[in-house]
């Protein structure tokens, strides 16, 4: 997995999945992101790296329109999934967020059993007539997540009685239940143990087959290891996005290159 | 690790939908969102509308209460009925009682009337001497005997005029109302219109309601808030005085000092029940222990405030606590490090800094203590009580006394609809203590609200 | 020495303690303080403490034990089957200490002698008349029993006072002595000081169980001799309640209680939506503007005295129901009803559901919302499926302490509700509750001893068991609610 010739894979044969253009946060009076350009392209794992504060994360709330539920945030600028502009005045968050999944940084299960759990995002958005196929699609992400073999004999035990690792495995087969085409990840693996973490970014490696991943982490391995492209945010500022292979080992920026070389951050 | 193949079990890839249409779903759930929304507001404005509701109907009802109608005119105090003796022997005053003094209010307010040239055709002597309170004879003679030398003068006499004569004025009473009301006749009304055009009948600020004892209940017109304003506020001084020192005690104690055992267990669990415990079960505590056992004297504001206390010290404790938990740890470890003893250290840094806290919910303890009525019920502080009890110092606080709850609880349960006004009245005293405690309380945490 | 006079003299001797404790002190070492165990405030205060406290303590235990020691010794004044009787025995002892005050009194105003006073006799003409002209009104003519043990009292109580005086004057004054001979630079004034004020501290925070337990005696005690007249059986399960001076009352609970959870019921229709809506309201759509003036405004309704919700029941919520409803209807003419009592209840209830589902609702992590929304669930789909069943069991337990705030309401019920016990279903019709008997039982003129009062206490037991019952029960729910999240 270190190694960073992408088997299988042409990045230049996928096509944009969303392409973001001019965008701008602010915060009440802070300027949270300037000007940011990114297109994140379809089957393809994203990474965004840089120091705490930097906007890394705020670019991926805006992807799913997570930043709505902030009142003082305002976003400008244009983002387009699949062409359409996600901002539009048509546009219903809850549907967005149907095809924009996203899974947080501190596994957040529901206090109900694993199986309510993973069949909650099918049900609200009404994918189900019946109970066999709900069954169909409980089952089958929790074994894209990986989760299967490990509880299925237990699948009415609450979710918040799994381990670390295997309640995060278990919120991304709840973000990929209802079948979204984006996934997004906010550093996914920073409240997990060193095993754990292995286990989900295998699960991201694998997930890349289907999905458009954006991962946000603050490892710059977790990084390399998983994703085939990588933007670095610095202050607000998109400073650099590219293939992971070149930003790695030949970065442009002499900002990108003091922060993998750890001189900041 | 990952069986890819069981992605065959999920549905086909949704159709692509466009972002821009909603489909039926989301249309519906939207639906659904916007009336859950809806139900909040609407639970909103309901509950403000009816604390709206019923502030106003209070208002309505109860700032008449603060105008009073009264009789203008000159009596002359004949000396042949009031001292048939002349010799103003105080105990021969005193033989003439408030009957006789009544008949005679009701004699010169007749001669005066018809030296005024006012009349009204078919009225009985009868009726227009009950135009005026008979609340009138009693302090006439109160006059008299403090000032014997009264007698045989004429003196400009001020009288309340009765309540379906004050209500008329005020609009409660009507011709309407009047011809079905035995208490008032149809001249009597006639005949107060005709003394409001002279100006002898006037309607002025009542200040004998902020003043006067409760009086019965045909004399709605001269019952006033005296000796519950003075009830009250003995006991408030007195539960002040007895939950102040216990409560902030028995905070220290048990944040800073109580070891974690079962005594401090028994404790913690008997302050949380207490403060749930119906006041009405304090009522029967009170009279139980402190009138029948311990012989205090009913109705007395001593037994109403050491009911109130007991009922009172779980919230202050609970709120001296939380102002004693507000203070840093670094503090203590600051004055423990120079050698103090711990002692040392919670009266001379930790209480004076958690002062603003205790008193702001002292002062929001006592505001709840003052509208507390049920207990007071049981320990007899319903009754009539027509004299102020003595000051303070002079054992004031063992005579019986009313409550201003108490006393709108009593009002409100008498048949006369004046009463309905005086209790509303009562209530909008009771609410302006009640505003100006809150905003003391309120002024002394933004004064020395202090951030960590 | 009167009490009062006696406080005075401890007072003195207290401060005398404070200030020779001080100076003794300090004279020891010269006024160097430094070589002194204790700031030299703390042999004050110490000698302050001996001097008043053992004092206090024996005037106080001296006042309770008195007067028990001195009715047991007037029992042989009296016939015994006189004395059997609890009741009787009250009535007696308190017609005893009456005539003994009249006498008192008598003396003061120079109405009689002391030697007279001591020997008065009933066979000469009447006490009572004698103690009338004096203030003293008296019930019943004074019996010779009755009169030669109210002497017997007078002679018992000045020797009584004199040996009190004696007893405290000689603890205040030991112990300042001990005090002043324990002071030198080496006596720890300060721990003793403080050990002491710790006892104080403790002493305070007792008052709580102190309380619970006076409540439980006194209520226990009377209802037991209730059921010592009235049946306990019929009591808890006679279906009617119709007290009746004259006896043969029947005092069933039932009906009572059926008009208590009747009207609590109702309330809680009215305040668990209401505040429920409001709370999620607030919590999850109001922006801060809105909440910061909606809030306090919605907890004005918890500040305002019931006895105020008890007027707008009889003056507004009554009329307005009977005529709007009630009457046309035909279900009934009675302004004072269930409904009007349970809705202002409600109302009253309803800042109290608000302001405690509102923090609970807000002690559930961010990240379950975000986690929902996430998803592309709605706002209201999120607080329906994932905040409010994590939030439940808390809820739950406000709710539960809602409908004991509701069971124990007293004066909206009084005012509101009406006092016939009826077992009906019909909410338009007045019944009545526990509470409102506790007050018209307490607060009637019958005599204490009757079942007709003592009933009271037996209904104030119930309605204390009710609603401590469901307070546990919520606490326990909200204690292990909490757990989940630390």
């Amino acid at each position: 997995m270190n190694d960073m010739t992408h088997k299988g894979l042409d990045l230049a044969t996928q096509t944009a999945k969303i392409s973001a253009s001019g965008v701008q946060v602010h915060y009440g009076t802070n300027h949270a992101l300037k000007d940011v350009d990114v297109t994140i392209l379809d089957r393809t794992v994203t990474a965004f790296i840089g120091p705490s504060g930097c906007g890394k994360s705020t670019f991926l709330r805006c992807l799913n329109r997570m930043n709505d539920t902030v009142a003082s945030c305002r976003v400008s600028g244009q983002i387009l999934l699949e062409g359409e502009d996600i901002y539009d005045r048509r546009v219903d968050p809850v549907q967005l967020r149907a095809k924009v999944g996203m899974v947080f940084q501190k596994p957040n299960p529901f206090p109900k059993s694993i199986y309510d759990n993973v069949a909650y995002g099918p049900k609200i958005h009404g994918m189900t007539r019946n109970k066999a196929e709900l069954d169909a699609i409980v089952e089958a992400s929790l074994r894209k997540a990986a989760l299967w073999n490990e509880v299925k004999d237990r699948l009415d035990a609450t979710g918040t009685g799994l381990s670390g690792g295997q309640q995060q495995r278990l919120c991304i087969a709840r973000a990929i239940a209802t079948s979204p085409e984006v996934l997004l990840m906010d550093e996914p693996c920073s409240a997990l143990d060193p095993i754990a973490t292995a286990q989900v970014e295998e699960l991201i490696d694998e997930l890349r087959h289907q999905y458009s991943v954006v991962i946000v982490t603050h490892s710059m391995q977790q990084a390399a290891r998983v994703s085939q492209k990588t933007a670095f945010f610095h202050l607000g500022n998109l400073v650099e996005f590219g293939e992971t292979g070149a930003i790695f080992t030949n970065p442009k920026d002499t900002r990108t290159e003091a922060y993998i070389t750890g001189r900041i951050g | 690790m990952t069986d890819i193949s069981a992605a065959g079990a999920m549905p086909a890839t949704q159709p692509k939908n466009s972002l821009f249409v909603q489909d039926d779903l989301t249309r519906r759930r939207n639906a659904a969102e916007a009336r859950f929304k809806w139900y909040g507001i609407v639970a909103i404005v309901l509950s403000l509308s009816v604390l709206a509701i019923m502030l106003f109907t209070i208002f309505r009802d109860g700032t008449s209460a603060f105008r009073q109608a009264s009789v203008a005119f000159p009596i002359t105090l004949e000396a042949d009925i009031l001292d048939p003796n002349g010799a103003r022997d105080p105990a021969d005053l005193a033989k003439v009682t408030t009957i006789g003094y009544g008949n005679l209010i009701g004699q010169q307010f007749a001669n005066f009337l018809t030296a005024e040239g006012i009349t009204v055709e078919g009225i009985s002597d009868k009726d227009i001497s009950g135009m005026i309170s008979r609340d009138a004879p009693g302090r006439l003679r109160d006059m008299v005997l403090a000032d014997p030398s009264l007698i045989g003068q004429t003196i400009d006499f001020n009288a309340y005029a009765t309540g379906r004569i004050d209500g008329y004025m005020k609009g409660r009473v009507t011709l309407e109302t009047a011809e079905l009301d035995s208490n008032v006749s149809l001249e009597q009304l006639q005949l107060a219109d005709q003394l409001i055009a002279r100006n002898i009948l006037t309607s002025g600020f009542n200040s004998g309601f902020l003043t006067n004892p409760d009086a019965s209940d045909q004399r709605p017109e001269s019952a006033g808030l005296g000796v519950a304003i003075i009830g009250s506020l003995y006991m408030m001084m007195l539960v002040l005085i007895f939950t102040l020192p216990v409560g902030v005690a028995a905070s220290i104690y048990l944040e800073e000092f109580a070891p974690k055992n079962r005594l401090t267990d028994l404790i913690e669990v008997n302050i949380s029940n207490l403060a749930a415990v119906p006041s009405i079960v304090f009522g029967i505590l009170g009279l139980a222990i402190f009138i029948n056992f311990a012989g205090l004297p009913q109705s007395s504001s001593l037994v109403g405030a050491l009911v109130i206390s007991l009922m009172t010290l779980p919230t202050i404790i609970i709120a001296t606590r939380a102002a004693i938990r507000a203070v840093p740890p670094s503090i203590r470890d600051a004055a423990l490090g120079v050698g103090a003893s711990k002692m040392q250290t919670v009266f001379h840094h930790v209480l004076p800094l958690a002062m603003p806290g205790i008193l702001t919910g002292t002062i929001l303890g006592l505001a709840s203590a003052l509208g507390e009525t049920a207990p007071l019920l049981l320990i007899g502080m319903v009754a009539f009580v027509t004299n102020y009890p003595a000051g303070p110092f002079d054992g004031g606080v063992m005579d019986p006394a009313t409550a201003l709850p108490v006393q709108v609880y009593s009002w409100a349960s008498r048949s006369d609809p004046a009463f309905i006004e005086r209790s509303s009245g009562a209530i909008i005293v009771l609410l302006a203590f009640l505003v100006i405690m809150n905003v003391a309380a309120i002024l002394l945490r933004r004064r020395f609200e202090r951030r960590w | 020495m009167s009490v009062f006079l006696l406080l005075v003299v401890i007072a003195v001797l207290s401060v005398a303690g404070f200030v020779l404790c001080r100076q003794r002190a300090l004279k020891s070492v010269d006024g160097n303080i430094r070589r002194l165990h204790s700031l030299p405030g703390y042999y004050g205060w110490f000698g302050f403490i001996l001097a008043s406290i053992p004092a206090l303590l024996a005037l106080a235990l001296w006042l309770i034990i008195q007067p028990l020691v001195i009715e047991r010794q007037l029992s042989s004044f009296f016939p015994a089957e006189m004395i059997e009787d609890p009741s009787a025995r009250t009535l007696l002892f308190a017609d005893v200490r009456r005539v003994a005050a009249g006498l008192d009194t008598a003396v003061a105003q120079g109405a009689m002698s002391e030697d007279q006073a001591e020997r008065v006799r009933t066979e000469f003409g009447s006490v009572r008349d004698r103690l009338a002209a004096v203030g003293v009104a008296l019930g019943a003519e004074v019996t010779p029993a009755v009169l030669a043990a109210a002497q017997e009292y007078r002679e018992m109580a000045r020797v009584g006072v004199i040996g009190r005086s004696i007893l405290t004057l000689i603890l205040s004054v030991a112990g300042l002595v001990f005090a002043i001979r324990a002071t030198g630079p080496d006596f720890r004034a300060r721990n003793r000081v403080e050990q002491v004020v710790l006892a104080l501290l403790i002493l305070s925070s007792t008052i709580a169980i102190l309380t619970t337990v006076g409540i439980v005696l006194s209520m226990l005690s009377e209802s037991l001799r209730f059921f010592t007249m009235y049946p306990a059986a019929d009591f808890f399960f006679n279906l009617t309640w119709s007290p009746n001076f004259r006896g043969n009352s029947e005092l069933g609970l039932i009906p009572l209680l059926w008009g208590t959870l009747y009207i609590s019921l109702i309330s809680m229709l009215v305040s668990v939506p209401i505040g429920l809506f409001a709370a999620i309201y607030l919590a999850e759509y109001a922006s801060n503007r809105v909440r910061s003036v909606v809030k306090p405004l919605i907890e004005v309704i918890a500040g305002i005295p019931t006895v105020v919700f008890g007027l707008f029941a009889l003056v507004t919520v009554g009329p307005l129901l009977r005529d709007y409803f009630a009457q046309p209807f035909g279900l009934g003419n009675s302004g004072s009803s269930v409904m009007t009592a349970g809705i202002v209840i409600g109302i009253l209830n309803i800042p109290f559901i608000s302001s405690l589902a509102d923090d609970i609702i807000n002690a559930v992590p961010q990240s379950m919302r975000d986690g929902s929304l996430g998803l592309g669930a709605t706002k209201s789909e999120t607080i329906k499926k994932v905040v409010l069943p994590a939030a439940l069991p808390g809820i739950m337990g406000a709710v539960l302490m809602a409908a004991s705030r509701a069971i124990g309401e007293t004066m909206i019920v009084t005012m509101g509700a009406g006092a016939a016990a009826r077992l009906d279903l019909n909410p338009f019709e007045a019944m009545t509750t526990i509470t409102v008997k506790i007050v018209s039982q307490l607060t009637g003129d019958t005599e204490f001893n009757s079942p007709e009062t003592l009933v009271a206490f037996a209904l104030g037991m119930s309605l204390f068991v009710i609603t401590l019952g469901l307070n546990i029960l919520a606490l326990w729910i909200v204690r292990k609610y909490r757990e989940q999240y630390e």
